[in-house]
């Protein structure tokens, strides 16, 4: 599934590096998928004439004619639940979700169906199709058009739940949930969407294997462990952490479900030390599982308790406070700060 | 619009108002052709009998003979333990079996949790068809072998699914008909719904098949809807709406297969709705007498699918003694065949429930089945 050289090297040996956005290369993922096997079909709102309202699908219903990239009506649970039957007969349906919120109407096709169906019928039926979700803050969305929805998907058996916090991910990751015959929960960080990377579309790309973490800059001090939108920010928090003369290693999820114990693992023995960052809320947010698996396998290599760095436990706020609920630079550095990096502890 | 004489002298701000249709506004479907008929199709007990195939309705007889004895043998193995749940359709074979036999070996069938005797008489294995009730598995058989999707419970859940399959199947040019099963109370459900909306835009070949046997559990109809009847919901999303006689298996026999024939022919997707009634309790586990009157039963057993066309054969000459002695034969070896099977005790296969999470399994599962298998280990040891 892995070609051997990265999309940013070889477009820049070719010379032909122009920046990409997120947006881009996810949509060149659909585009490439979709040329490539027939069985793959695009549905949801809006994408197709529009392209969708973060303009994902641009192009596509052009290009593959409607019956591939399908406008559909209005209703969530009736798109899903029109998926499951597609895929029944041998299609690979990829459903976009307008927004993070507005996925809510199908979970019961997604948590009764989707994911149960390759158990219920003892394999006989498994239900190869993407669920793209964009999620997460940091746009300016008013209510219902922020949430960090991981953890729901994650607390179901049955579904992959992956996110890409880097251009080339989106296009790997994409890619590869995609061909995979088990259902994929791809949830897109929307305010990256705009982000841009010398990543070139013509060069050969990289199709990532789903279950694999990253560490994204290595470090000694202590590991920083986030996915998605909270990956940028734990960069830029890397760097200022400098200053104080921590030098932070930042492991990138990457795939939430299946999770990369291994990576996460090695990491924190190396460091001693661990902070979980996302944007979700933290009670039995995502991090209690990670700060419970990292606990029970680095035990002894720990120098401190693994901290969290979450959300608020609130309803998102409304767009002018959401800079006080999103983990920032101060916020993860203050836990760094309170990991007993007193001598003798 | 009439026109004004043009002499008379109008003041512009009056003919700038002059009322005119919206400009998005264009006229749609026409209702009146979807609507269903005013009474239930009935053909027993009509001169229209003469028409249908005696083949047919000997076919029919025997099915809904062996239907009840099914019903009745399922029923029984809750009894003895061997179920531990079951839904059971008396009083409804003529829709169980009507449904089944609309469809051609190509069709897929969308049969909810109680359904398990359509699809016995597509030709599913009774145990299979069984298994979930039994409690060894879920899905007790390979959907693609009889083109029955999974018993479905969560209500109307399973009708989107059919039009995304009936959908697919037109894109790839098979002309395959996907029917859908589902209860009076299902079709409250928002997937009911959005089910016949999508169906209709898509001009999937679906058939939607309501069964009001008059209850949800023990909630009337009266409390679940306040359209004319169900068969009018059709209307609204632009698809024809057929009323039938529930108990009257040659009427939905018929209108079934028109349905599924116009659903083939490119026709796109018909809602049908039987009267019938749920003989039974809801499940085993149910007390009706908490919400139903026995004169309420009595009446609907008067009225009993087998009894209806038992006499109409009988009386057309098409059914003997000779001939319902076969029908009760063939209907009791399947009964004893079905409890002998049914009193072996399944083959449990604990680590199956593993197997087939993911097409891969993920380290996280394999170290919890590696868990599962220790303990079964040492179960055995301590036997
Ligand atoms: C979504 C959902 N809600 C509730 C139930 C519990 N339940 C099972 S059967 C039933 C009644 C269904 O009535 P109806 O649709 O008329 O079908 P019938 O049982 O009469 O065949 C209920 C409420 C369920 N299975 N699924
Ligand atoms: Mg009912």
């Amino acid at each position: 599934m892995t070609t051997a050289t990265t999309g940013a090297a070889a477009a820049k040996a070719a010379g032909r590096a122009k920046p990409a956005t997120m947006a881009q290369a996810l949509q060149r993922a659909m585009r490439d998928a979709m040329a490539e096997d027939p069985t793959v079909h695009v549905m949801g709102e809006d994408v197709g004439t529009l392209g969708g309202v973060f303009r994902v699908t641009d192009g596509l219903a052009k290009e593959f004619g409607e019956d591939r990239c399908t406008d559909t009506p209005l209703a969530e649970a009736g798109i899903l639940g029109t998926a499951v039957g597609m895929a029944m007969y041998g299609l690979r349906p990829v459903v976009e979700m307008q927004f993070d919120a507005f996925a809510y109407p199908a979970f019961e096709q997604l948590v009764s169906h989707v994911a149960k169906m390759r158990n219920r019928t003892r394999g006989a039926m498994p239900m190869p199709m993407v669920i793209r979700v964009p999620y997460g803050g940091g746009i300016g969305g008013v209510e219902h058009h922020s949430d960090s929805s991981e953890i729901y998907y994650m607390a179901t058996p049955g579904l992959h739940v992956v996110t890409p916090a880097t251009v080339e991910d989106a296009y790997g990751l994409l890619r590869a949930a995609i061909a995979s015959d088990d259902p994929v929960v791809f949830l897109e960080p929307k305010r990256l969407y705009w982000s841009k990377s010398d990543w070139s579309p013509e060069a050969p790309a990289r199709v990532e294997p789903i279950g694999k973490a990253v560490v994204r800059r290595p470090g000694t001090s202590a590991t920083l462990i986030t996915y998605g939108p909270s990956l940028p920010v734990c960069l830029e928090a890397a760097e200022a952490a400098t200053a104080e003369g921590w030098d932070l290693e930042v492991v990138d999820l990457r795939s939430l479900v299946p999770f990369d114990d291994e990576t996460v693992a090695a990491s924190v023995r190396r460091t001693g030390r661990a902070v979980v960052v996302h944007e979700s809320g933290g009670f039995a947010g995502p991090g209690a599982e990670i700060a419970a698996r990292v606990t029970e396998r680095c035990f002894h290599h720990l120098e401190a308790p693994v901290l969290r760095v979450a959300g608020f436990d609130i309803p998102y706020p409304p767009p002018m406070l959401e800079r006080h609920h999103l983990p920032g630079v101060d916020r993860i550095l203050d836990a760094v700060a309170r990991l007993q990096w007193e001598a003798g502890n | 619009m009439q026109q004004r004489s043009s002499t008379v002298q109008e003041p512009l701000a009056e003919t700038a108002h002059r009322p005119t249709p919206p400009p998005a506004w264009r006229p749609r479907t026409d209702p009146a052709p979807l609507l269903p008929d005013a009474e239930p199709l009935r053909v027993l007990g009509t001169d229209a009998v003469a028409d249908a195939d005696p083949a047919l309705l000997r076919r029919l007889y025997a099915e809904l003979v062996r239907g009840r004895r099914y019903n009745a043998q399922a029923t029984a193995l809750t009894k003895q333990g061997r179920l531990a749940v079951y839904p059971s359709t008396t009083g409804q074979e003529a829709c169980e079996i009507g449904a089944a036999l609309a469809l051609e070996e190509r069709d897929w069938l969308f049969p909810s949790y109680r359904d398990t005797l359509a699809a016995v008489a597509r030709g599913l294995d009774p145990v299979q068809a069984l298994t979930l009730l039994r409690g060894d598995w879920h899905t007790g058989y390979d959907p693609r072998e009889h083109r029955v999707a999974p018993l479905c419970t969560p209500l109307a859940t399973q009708l989107p699914h059919a039009v995304g399959l009936a959908h697919a199947a037109r894109l790839k040019g098979d002309d395959v008909v996907a029917l859908a099963m589902v209860g009076d109370g299902g079709t409250s459900e928002g997937d009911f719904h959005e089910a016949l909306n999508f169906a209709a835009v898509w001009q999937a070949p679906v058939v939607f098949f309501v069964q009001n046997n008059g209850f949800a559990i023990s909630v009337p109809l009266a409390k679940q809807t306040a359209a004319p009847s169900l068969a009018h919901k059709a209307v609204g999303y632009g698809m024809p709406g057929r009323l039938v006689d529930g108990n009257d298996a040659v009427a939905v026999h018929q209108v079934l297969t028109e349905a599924v024939t116009r659903a083939r022919r490119g026709g796109g997707p018909t809602l049908v709705e039987a009267i019938t009634y749920r003989i039974d309790a809801h499940t085993n586990a149910d007390d009706a007498t908490r919400y139903r009157a026995d004169g309420e039963v009595e009446a609907w057993r008067a009225h009993d699918p087998v009894l209806l066309l038992e006499r109409e054969l009988t009386a057309r000459g098409l059914l003997d003694d000779e001939g319902r002695r076969a029908a009760a034969e063939a209907a009791e070896t399947m009964a004893a065949q079905l409890r002998e099977r049914m009193n072996a005790d399944p083959v449990l296969a604990p680590m199956d429930l593993f197997t087939h999470v993911y097409a891969e399994q993920t380290a996280q599962l394999r170290e919890q089945a590696a868990q599962l298998r220790a303990e079964l280990e040492a179960e055995g040891e301590s036997r």
